[in-house]
């Protein structure tokens, strides 16, 4: 089964259905019927795909699997090639996961251009399949852009009062970090003769080097988290951004940044990396304890789960950074988490959205007399974010804070107290929303959830709790992949351990980096 | 191995069944099946009290794997020992009782099954906080409560004080909690392991482990007690985060009765009582622990002298009495704390459930001003309010007096400057809670009635099945002081706790305190009877004692009523702080600083930029033409410049 092309085929199997979706002619209530229908199919076929992908794929393997490898421009020595290992794995099935769950949520949301629309998810949901599953520097650098442009067409396109503002602002911070990435890509392609990731990764460059394509690809990256300060696209972007553009931002695009980190900063630029780590794990906990203030002084709903996506991120780059096993377990299994649950969160305001046509916390309260279901559903993912045992929530965060707290235990300590803020901004939210009486006549009003919506919320609430109780279905998957990347990590920073070494001070005669950190109060 | 698990899985299956199908079932299904499974699993605990605690048989039950990342592996798991068996027979018990209470008191709530259900979750997470053999794992219980008494204070959604102080009691608890989080953390760099089995047995190896923090070097094991016991102060109401246990009250009795009396707000003292492998390498810590638990005691025993509304007088005694159990647990005498954990439950449940029989009968009245003169209308509640403030007050034969002398007793046996003032601290709050028990019943039974006559013609006695409970609840409060005495507190060759508990060779107060001079063993009851003298001169007849004493402590006394400012500075400090920084960081910083100087800033320069070469393109000939002269003379003069040198 090597030679079936099964990631080519994920990757591009979204397009077929946009070819589909162009072919459609008709009038417009046949062609909207018949987009929406067409999308649908598509996504789940994908989806299909991705899951015959999880039972297909070797847990004990810690290489990638699946690779493909065909010339795409031989004179440059770029391929085109394909693979994924257990640190992908997920992102690929929380992607195409999360775009079905999409289409299905905007069955009725999205009124307007219908099909470009869905050719829009199907395309973005290409793209982002195509992010994780390349394995040459090139092939990642288009995906990982191309990704920007149908976001930014969603945004700018569906998007709220303010579409064009927040779609620019979304655009230029992006591109600012991307333009830095791809001057990176080309220093390291020069120095290594190709592109192809398997390559680069058998080959650190010099530790003076690495500290500027480091920074470089951090600028992309810290973007793409998003890290505080350069987060304040998000906001902005999420209020603007229908309901399922604000699903895919935060479920899986967020997700590209700390994906990046992973498979290039930590295991390409050891010495920089852990050159960095304080830097970085000061803009984490202050991210956590900033946006997280900051969250809970919000009245519109989506603006304030927003800032608590960049606090709940702020876990993943302490974790990530630790370059611990729990931590880095901890970072990627807090991403899928945020990623089930801010998605969730999102659809959650989503369906208020639909029925009020506002985001406005004071328009509504005492939700939970007629919306029962909804306010279970919703306290389920109210949870998950504040992170309580027993949903994924939880799982990620402590393990993030384990591995910070073995490396950097000062950096845990202030990350810690985001377990305070979270519960406080989120309960409120939630004692706004639902408890209590209605504050506005239409609140009093609304409908319980329908069952198109509890199709799309309950699976995600099951998932949210399968995590919780079983973490390891996804522990054990990533766990060779993981051990892979800090060996990786780890023989990179002992091929420069030596005297001479500028940035020996990072990582002294331990070679292991992770002791030794200086204290300093972050800020 | 079944026979194990059932008692503390049963109420998960009743919750489940409760809250996902009670639609289905019906109120009068719901309440059977939660109400039967809770009997079941109380049955049951007994047989594992006899078993385990009685017999000795402790074990542990692997259930799964829960998170692994090698090194760190965190099964689900039982650790069945005599703490835990202890702790597990009284959840399953009073839950049994307060479930089937519960079925009378709530027969008006339109929501009957979806109570039931939050009753039995929260007995489940009780239950697997209790019996867990991690530290995760308990975590995974001690916030599953935090969950369950979120939801049940908040129960009532429509009631906005209620859902203030369901958040409020959360937010608190994750103050305590983040301690606790840093505890589990540091267990695992130090010991490598967060499984109590571990923990427990490279304790001792690691009594002089210190590490460096911020450039200290700090005790390991005191560090991690100290956050240990932060957790336990959350969870315990204790001076400091203590502030959301009265608030909680807003919940339906019943929780008042089952969460934040008998059982989880226990939690704390169990924590403390399971480390004590851990806690007695840490003398400094446990210092903390008693000096806190005394003041505790001692101040919250203040508070409940004035309060009127008639749960939070026996909130605030609850707050009281875990002062006892704490500064018993800090003079190492860990038995006899837990000893009053399982009294107090048992009695302080009666009160509670009790009080809410008077509320009940007085159409849900709470405040004490508005009641009197109604012992006669509801004579069994009136009997049962005896018995559990006897039980309280420490009164001989009732259960209270046994474990209440041992632990003042044990708090002087340990002959320190700490002990002794736990001692007379323990002492006063003996002396105000007798008091505040009798003002209670007095306020509350005797006189002349003060309820509107709507009110009085309403007066009705609770249905038989709130009486069964309380009649349960009442035996309990009598008897099991004698009953656990000698196997909780007994001495050597008496205690049956087996490995569950450590005490140091030099640490036994409980042996010493078999051996103290008589008067320490009489005071407290002679100062107890003295409180209920001083209420019985105080609050009978027509003597307006009260409001003399009130009028002549003037600022002490409101300060005291006012509950010593907690809430207000608190409010002041953190609630608007935090407020005020969020505000200041979005505004100032978001918006102001990083936009400004980011996204609009650069578009704001860009677009001036450009306006400003707009202005060149002013579409008349003879501007051009003489920026072109210009441009001309510029280049020539640069040109002949360059050929002159």
């Amino acid at each position: 089964m090597t030679d079936f092309p099964l990631l080519s085929l994920l990757t591009f199997l979204p397009l077929f259905g946009v070819a589909f979706l162009l072919g459609i002619r008709g009038d417009q209530d046949v062609v909207e019927r018949n987009a929406r229908y067409v999308a649908l199919y598509t996504s789940f076929f994908t989806f299909a795909l991705s899951v015959y992908m999880l039972m297909r794929f070797n847990p004990y393997d810690d290489g990638f699997q699946f690779v493909e490898r065909y010339e795409w421009l031989p004179s440059l020595n770029i391929v085109y090639q394909l693979g994924i290992d257990g640190i992908s794995l997920f992102f690929i099935l929380l992607s195409t996961f999360l775009t079905m769950t999409c289409i299905l949520m905007s069955w009725q949301s999205v009124k307007t251009r219908v099909r470009e629309y869905m050719v829009a998810f199907l395309i973005l949901e290409s793209f982002m399949l195509g992010t994780f599953c390349a394995l040459d520097a090139v092939l990642f650098y288009v995906f990982f852009e191309g990704v920007l442009i149908p976001m930014f067409l969603i945004i700018g396109i569906w998007g709220g009062a303010r579409r064009v503002y927040a779609s620019y602002k979304f655009f230029l911070y992006t591109l600012l970090g991307s333009v830095l990435m791809l001057l990176a890509l080309i220093v390291l392609y020069f120095q290594n003769g190709t592109s192809d990731l398997l390559t680069l990764l058998e080959n650190p460059v010099s530790p003076s080097l690495q500290f500027w394509l480091w920074l470089a690809f951090f600028a992309s990256f810290a973007v793409k988290m998003p890290m505080w300060p350069v987060h304040t696209w998000l906001p902005d972007a999420h209020v603007e951004a229908p309901t399922g553009g604000s699903v895919i931002l935060a479920g899986v695009l967020l997700k590209m940044g700390g994906y990046g980190f992973l498979r290039f900063s930590l295991p390409m630029f050891p010495d920089a990396s852990t050159f960095f780590m304080p830097l970085v794990m000061s803009l984490s906990v202050v991210a956590i304890i900033y946006t997280s203030l900051v969250a809970l002084v919000q009245d519109d709903m989506k603006k304030m789960i927003a800032y608590s996506s960049v606090a709940h991120m702020g876990f993943v780059t302490l974790g990530i950074f630790s370059a611990t096993a729990q931590g880095i377990q901890g970072g990627i299994f807090q991403m899928l988490s945020h990623g089930l649950i801010s998605a969730a969160l999102f659809l959650i305001v989503g369906v208020l959205y639909d029925r009020l046509h506002s985001r406005e916390i004071a328009k509504y309260g005492g939700l939970v007399k007629n919306m029962p279901k909804y306010a279970t559903l919703f306290m389920i993912f109210m949870l998950g974010s504040v992170g309580l045992p027993g949903t994924s929530g939880f799982v990620g965060e402590f393990l993030s804070l384990l591995g910070t707290f073995t490396a950097a235990p000062v950096f845990a300590v202030l990350g810690a107290s985001g377990i305070v803020l979270g519960a406080a901004y989120m309960l409120w939210l939630y004692r706004r929303v639902v408890f209590g009486t209605p504050n506005t006549e239409e609140a009093a009003g609304l409908k319980d959830v329908n069952w198109r919506e509890m199709t799309v919320l309950v699976p995600l609430a099951g998932l949210v709790l399968f995590l919780g109780i079983f973490p390891n279905a996804v522990l054990s998957r990533t766990e060779p992949s993981v051990q892979r990347v800090i060996s990786q990590y780890q023989n990179g920073l002992e091929r420069y351990a030596g005297p001479k070494d500028p940035l020996s001070r990072g990582h002294d005669e331990t070679g292991h980096g992770k002791t030794r950190v200086e204290e300093g109060a972050p800020e | 191995m079944l026979m194990d698990i059932l008692p503390v899985f049963l109420p998960l299956i009743g919750f489940l069944v409760a809250f996902l199908f009670g639609r289905q079932l019906g109120d009068k299904g719901a309440q059977f099946i939660t109400c039967a499974l809770m009997l079941a699993a109380a049955g049951l605990s007994c047989w594992l009290m006899s078993d385990i605690f009685f017999s000795g048989n402790a074990r542990q039950i692997h259930l799964g794997s829960w998170i692994r990342v090698e090194p760190l592996n965190i099964d689900w798991a039982l650790r069945l020992d005599q703490l835990s068996v202890v702790m597990i027979w009284v959840v399953n018990v009073i839950s049994a009782c307060v479930h089937i209470y519960s079925v009378g008191y709530m027969s008006h709530d339109p929501h009957k099954a979806r109570f039931m259900a939050y009753l039995s979750l929260f007995t489940f997470a009780m239950l697997m906080l209790v019996s867990a053999d991690n530290l995760v794992q308990l975590f995974f219980g001690w916030e599953g409560v935090g969950l369950a008494s979120y939801l049940l204070i908040g129960f009532w959604t429509h009631k906005d004080t209620a859902n203030a102080a369901a958040v409020k009691a959360f937010v608190v608890n994750r103050i305590g909690d983040f301690g606790l989080t840093l505890a589990i953390l540091l267990c695992f760099v130090v010991f490598g392991s967060v499984s109590f089995s571990t923990i427990f047995e490279l304790a001792p190896d690691k009594a002089a482990q210190t590490f460096l923090f911020f450039g200290y070097e700090v005790h390991a094991l005191t560090v991690i007690a100290l956050l240990l016991f932060m957790g336990a102060i959350g969870k315990s109401a204790q001076l400091g985060l203590h502030t959301w246990l009265p608030d909680a009250m807003e919940g339906p009795t019943p929780v008042s009765a089952l969460i934040h009396a008998a059982t989880m707000v226990t939690a704390g003292v169990f924590l403390v009582a399971r480390f004590s492998p851990v806690f007695e390498y840490a003398p400094a810590a446990l210092e903390v622990v008693c000096i806190l638990g005394a003041l505790t005691a001692v101040v919250a025993a203040t508070i409940g002298l004035t309060q009127f509304d008639i749960k939070r007088v026996i909130a605030y005694s609850t707050m009281s009495q875990l002062g006892y159990m704490f500064f018993a647990l800090g003079v190492s005498a860990y038995g006899a704390a837990m000893f009053h954990l399982v009294t107090h439950a048992f009695f302080k449940a009666l009160l509670f459930l009790g009080a809410g029989s008077v509320i009940h009968a007085l159409s849900d009245e709470q405040d004490m001003r508005k009641m009197g003169g109604v012992w006669r209308a509801i004579p069994l509640t009136y009997a049962f309010m005896w018995i559990g403030s006897l039980a309280l007050a420490g009164i001989p034969l009732f259960s209270g007096y046994y474990s209440k002398d041992m632990i003042l007793e044990a708090a002087f046996a340990d002959h320190s400057a700490f002990g002794a003032f736990a001692y007379w601290a323990g002492i006063a709050a003996a002396f105000m809670t007798a008091f505040y028990s009798w003002r209670l019943i007095l306020m509350t039974f005797h006189g002349t009635p003060r309820a509107d006559e709507k009110v009085m013609a309403h007066l009705h006695e609770s249905p038989m099945i709130m009486h069964i409970p309380l009649a349960v609840l009442a035996c309990g409060a009598v008897a099991a002081g004698a009953l656990l005495y000698a196997p909780f507190v007994g001495g050597h060759g008496h205690m049956l706790w087996g490995e569950s508990l450590l005490v140091l060779p030099g640490n036994d107060t409980i042996e010493a305190a078999h051996h103290v001079p008589h008067w320490v063993k009489y005071l407290p009851t002679g100062i107890a009877l003295a409180g209920i003298l001083l209420a019985v001169l105080f609050y009978t007849g027509k003597r307006r004692a009260p409001e003399i004493v009130s009028d002549l402590l003037g600022p002490l006394y409101t300060f005291v009523y006012r509950k010593y400012y907690f809430d207000e500075l608190y409010r002041k400090i953190f609630v608007r702080g935090a407020e005020r920084l969020g505000r200041a960081f979005y505004l100032k910083g978001d918006k102001a600083t990083i936009d400004g100087a980011g996204p609009d800033g650069t578009a704001e320069i860009s677009r001036r930029i450009g306006a400003a070469f707009s202005r060149f393109q002013s579409g008349f000939v003879y501007h051009y033409a003489f920026i072109m002269m210009i441009g001309l003379l510029g280049l020539l003069s640069w040109i002949l410049y360059g050929m002159v040198s």
